[in-house]
């Protein structure tokens, strides 16, 4: 007879000393584990309830403007530096670390229009109602010394934007025309027109430097290249677009914010048509903002309601408000890709987490794991409808609620109205246009 | 003088004592010789020798090693063995030292390990022009063949084998007593089997904790005892004076469910009535399903019920109108109730229907006793036409039929697939009932007397048999599953960590509703029709875009509103949206004709001539 009988040694499962860690013997086998799918459903559910209870977005509030807050600069080294410009023409600089301000200067008068820091991080400039661009040294003035601009241009008109070369000492600012300036020069030494007398916004690109798009207030958004006379190409919306924004990663890619409240992507080759519309804002977009990574944008609206939109997806992911919060004017995602800074009328500038359920500062490395599981539950079972409702569901003001629902009316009854239009009509007479193709007047070179 | 003795040194010694010795592992000739060739070429060169030394005692310490591990592991580290010295013998990859490496790439794996953790089937790629579905899913198919490997290759080093036992030449095992194997046996492993003799209160019913570590007894004259059954360490033990139908463990060895002549009561391990829980009477069997923590219970008035005991809460109470229910049985593999009833039908339960899932007549005579095994694919039952019957319950069809002169009163299936069955006051242990027609039990015992319930300990050879004079625990070899997964079921758990685990457990509860014929299904895509769909889109929005807008003609003066008018006007536009369906239809129709009888035409005057007939064609 041969015999064996199952006999554990207690020793192999048990820890010596109080001091060591319980040993966990482990058995993958899937017959030992029955349930697996119910049981991973269960836990995204409860992920997913979790995320939505730990969604606390708002983090602080950084108060000081005497007026309403009208732009705001990253700085390209530091991710502590903060600088704001506001309606009475001040300009504050904030840590964001210890989220104070370190230091104020009356830079205009009247508004602050625009400010970029220079790529090198030790000068930034301002343009104002003033018709001047100044130039400022990027640290504090020592003890006893005036604040005085290094260096100041007095244009012939009102400036209403800036941007800085990604590589190089020029830099750019609109107004009645846009000019593109030498650092060391108080002329400048390139101008672009094209039959408009404003633009509101001009942005550098990140990667093909020295290509740069602006906003019209024909409602046009042109391109131009640097290096030559003319401008690029433009293209004609039916609404203004107010800002328009790069994104990093696919610097071929531009996000504009228009006044008939969505934001529309382009493909810079092919204008004739966005690549996306992004809609769920109730009020005229103001601003907006790319995430470093480029995965995603931050808007800033009229309707008091800052949104987060991935940059494909047609609807917003994510929306923040306050009840204090007035309009935003202006937003930036910071370049660590945590946080979201909004300014808005009511003079503060707010700091928000770009993730709203994520947990800040260190995570130990079983956190860390655990969030990653979670992360790719959530991911698994998103489909399913009762945690697709969960993770979906936002409580949003009583008016944009309303709004929303009322926009969402209004755009039903005109699409059954072109329906029955089209029905009643000769076939061929009542061509469909799609969403995209609606809202793109012309393209001109 | 230093030269010459340098290369009188260098050239004997350490050319002859590093041939390698030939392993098991290179199978030809043809390498052995290439090896050598390669060394030699080493020899040449004046920094190696050292380093090739301590290579090859290193060499051969680990071939060593693995030897051992193959004699041990027995059939199983052979194959691996013999598998892996096919392939790595060829190629040798080439070291700094020349050498080439004799275990090339990553060991194999054995394919039936992978196929033990294979899950689903591998669907077609979806094409190319939806590229970013397509890279998720390549992706994510990588990342599950990775971790089937790694599955699998931990799998192999499972610290634990199971128990075996075979007879000598002639010898059947069925006759090889429990004191033989007793002392047999490691001293632990013999006092595993003993008996509680228990004349007064029985016979009793029985039921392990999910770890395997504790044991309940119910008499059926109100005793009622817990016990730590490995360190014989008594929990408690007292009388409910009333009789006593079942005894369940519920999650965890901190609180159990008594089934007493009227009511449920819960109690915890000191013995204190926690619970009476009147909306449940007259139970007489009890499952228990651990990860929805229900408690199913049958009753004599034929009701089966749910209990969900994390909040104490009736599920469900099912009116199953099949009379006493007296056999039940749990599928741990869906968590779903088997009931036999007195008619031989077995019929199968959901919480979530009101009516049975499945029916299936099994034996002549009323059902005895029912058990599913722990991968949800066999059910086995006996009935009172003294037969025991094995079904595949994925498809319902019986497997196998044997016929047990006694009839088997009680059953029970073990982790590994041995399946218990009492007739009379003798258990006999059986293997394989599934696969192959077994003649003869794999063990047999004789209790004291009339058995009235059997169970396998969980990860213990050890069967537990309640009887007529106490309780037997036997040592059945082979019966319970090796290797514990510690973070599910861990037998030797210490009370911090099983409040963990509770706490864990209690918050991956699955709900109720999720219990159903297949488990995975919520994982798998949901093809809906298009009427489910517009359902659902019709509950979300509150109405139905796609309806009809009834027609209500427009009031209008000067006698254009008279019914008449107003049903002419009703008329045309009635059926307006078919109108274009029809019209296209007909011209369809028409069109058919048309070249139908153009068709004809050219026919006729192909073939040409006329017959005399044609002339009477119109």
């Amino acid at each position: 007879m041969k015999v064996k009988v199952l006999s554990r040694n207690p020793d192999d499962y048990v820890r010596e000393t109080k001091l060591d860690i319980q040993r966990v013997p482990r058995n993958y086998d899937p017959s030992l584990h029955p349930f697996e799918v119910p049981r991973e459903y269960t836990r995204a559910l409860n992920a997913t309830k979790l995320e939505r209870v730990f969604a606390k977005p708002f983090l602080a509030s950084l108060d000081g403007h005497r007026d309403g807050v009208n732009c705001m600069a990253k700085h390209p080294k530091s991710l502590s530096t903060m600088l704001s410009g506001s309606c009475d023409g001040e300009l504050k600089v904030w840590n964001l670390t210890k989220r104070e301000c370190v230091r104020t200067l009356q830079a205009h008068e009247g508004f602050v229009r625009g400010m970029v820091v220079s790529f090198c991080g030790t000068s930034f400039f301002t343009v104002g109602d003033d018709k001047t661009i100044k130039q400022w040294k990027m640290e504090t003035p020592g003890y006893g010394e005036e604040e005085e601009p290094l260096n100041t241009i007095l244009g012939k008109s009102v400036f209403t934007s800036i941007d800085h070369h990604q590589k190089e000492g020029v830099f750019v600012t609109c107004g009645q025309q846009v000019d593109i300036w030498d650092e060391q020069r108080s002329n400048p030494i390139r101008s672009f027109s094209w039959g408009v007398d404003s633009f509101n916004c001009v942005r550098f690109n990140p990667v093909e430097t020295e290509l740069l798009a602006s906003c019209a207030s024909d409602r046009s958004i042109v391109l131009y290249d640097m290096r030559e006379a003319t401008p690029l190409k433009k293209v004609i919306m039916n609404m203004r677009s107010n800002t328009l924004c790069w994104n990093p990663m696919e610097a071929y890619n531009f996000t504009c914010s228009n006044e008939d409240y969505n934001l529309y992507t382009f493909d810079m080759r092919y204008l004739d048509k966005p690549v996306t519309v992004h809609m769920d804002h109730v009020s005229a977009v103001l601003d907006v903002d790319y995430s470093p990574t480029g995965k995603e944008f931050v808007s800033a609206s009229f309707d008091k309601t800052i949104r987060i939109f991935p940059k494909d997806s047609g609807h917003s992911r994510e929306v923040y408000h306050t009840k204090r919060m007035q309009h935003v004017i202006s937003i930036k995602w910071s370049s660590d890709n945590k946080y979201i800074l909004s300014a808005s009328d009511e003079m503060n500038i707010r700091l928000w987490k770009a993730n709203a359920a994520e947990k800040l500062g260190l995570l130990a490395p079983r956190e860390k794991s655990a969030v990653n599981y979670s992360q790719k539950l959530k991911e698994k079972f998103q489909h399913h409808p009762q945690i697709r409702r969960i993770s979906r569901h936002r409580h949003l003001p009583k008016s944009i609620y309303s709004q929303s629902k009322e926009l969402r009316v209004m755009k039903e009854a005109r699409r059954r109205k072109e329906r029955n239009v089209r029905k009643h009509s000769k076939p061929g007479s009542m061509p469909v246009v799609t969403e995209k193709e609606k809202h793109v007047v012309t393209v001109v070179k | 003088m230093a030269a010459s003795n340098e290369t009188m040194l260098k050239k004997p010694h350490v050319g002859k004592k590093r041939k390698p010795p030939t392993r098991y592992w290179e199978g030809t000739e043809k390498d052995g010789k290439n090896d050598g060739k390669k060394q030699k070429e080493g020899d040449n060169n004046e920094q190696t020798p050292q380093q090739n030394k301590t290579r090859t005692k290193e060499g051969g310490k680990r071939g060593g090693a693995g030897g051992k591990r193959g004699g041990a592991g027995g059939k199983r580290g052979g194959k691996l063995g013999k598998r892996a010295g096919g392939k790595r013998g060829g190629a040798g990859e080439k070291v700094i030292s020349g050498k080439s490496d004799p275990f090339p790439g990553s060991a194999l794996v054995p394919e039936e390990k992978l196929k033990k953790f294979k899950r689903g089937v591998k669907g077609e790629l979806p094409p190319r022009p939806q590229y970013n579905l397509r890279d998720v899913v390549i992706r994510s198919e990588a990342a599950s063949d990775l971790a089937q490997k790694q599955n699998a290759r931990y799998d192999l080093m499972l610290p634990e084998d199971a128990g075996f036992l075979e007879g000598d030449k002639d010898e059947d095992t069925c006759t090889i007593s429990q004191d033989d194997i007793a002392d047999a046996v490691d001293i632990t492993a013999g006092a595993k089997y003993f008996s509680l003799t228990l004349s007064q209160f029985g016979p009793y019913r029985l039921d392990y904790s999910k770890t395997g570590r504790h044991l309940l007894l119910g008499g059926r004259r109100g005793h009622v005892t817990c016990l730590d059954w490995q360190s014989k360490q008594l929990m408690c033990e007292m009388n409910v004076m009333e009789t006593v139908n079942d005894v369940k463990w519920l999650h965890s060895e901190a609180l159990f469910a008594v089934a007493q002549k009227k009511w449920l009561y819960i109690y915890d391990n000191k013995g204190i009535e926690l619970h009476c829980i009147r909306k449940f009477n007259d139970v007489l069997r009890m499952q228990f399903l651990p990860y929805h923590f229900l408690l199913a219970t049958a009753s004599a008035t034929g009701f089966l019920q749910y209990l969900d005991v994390s909040v104490g809460k009736e599920v469900v109470a099912i009116c199953t109108k099949a009379g006493r229910l007296d056999v039940m049985a749990h599928n741990p593999h869906n968590g779903i109730i088997h009931l036999g009833h007195s008619n031989g039908t077995v019929t199968l339960w959901t919480p979530n229907q009101r009516e049975p899932l499945v029916k299936m007549l099994c034996h002549q005579g009323g059902v005895r006793s029912v058990a599913v095994d722990k991968t949800g694919t066999y059910m086995v039952t006996s009935g009172m036409d003294k037969k025991l019957k094995v079904y595949d319950i994925r498809s319902y069809r019986p497997l196998q039929s044997y016929f047990l002169p006694a009839g088997a009163s009680c059953l029970s299936l073990s982790q590994r697939g041995l399946l218990s069955a009492a007739t009379g006051d003798i258990v006999q242990v059986y293997r394989d009932v599934w696969s192959t027609p077994v003649t003869k039990p794999y063990m047999a015992h004789r209790a004291k007397g009339s058995v009235w319930g059997v169970h396998f300990c969980p990860f213990e050879d050890v069967l537990g048999v309640g009887h007529g004079e106490g309780f037997t625990s036997m040592v059945v070899p082979g019966a319970g599953e090796p290797n514990f997964d510690g973070l599910d079921a861990n037998p030797y758990r210490s009370a911090k960590q099983r409040q963990e685990w509770e706490v864990k457990a209690l918050l991956e509860k699955i709900q109720p509703e999720l219990i159903g014929l297949d488990p995975s299904q919520l994982s798998q895509v949901d093809h809906s029709t298009w009427e489910q769909r517009h359902e659902d889109r019709v509950q979300v929005l509150g109405f139905d875009p796609l309806a009809k807008e009834k027609f209500t003609p427009r009031l209008k003066t000067k006698g254009r509103s008279s019914s008449g008018k107003v049903e002419k006007r009703k008329k045309q536009v009635a059926h307006e949206d078919q109108r274009d369906v029809i019209r296209q239809t007909v011209e369809d129709r028409m069109k058919i004709d048309k070249e139908r009888k153009e068709r004809e035409k050219k026919e006729a005057a192909a073939a040409g001539q006329k017959s005399a007939l044609d002339r009477f064609r119109k």
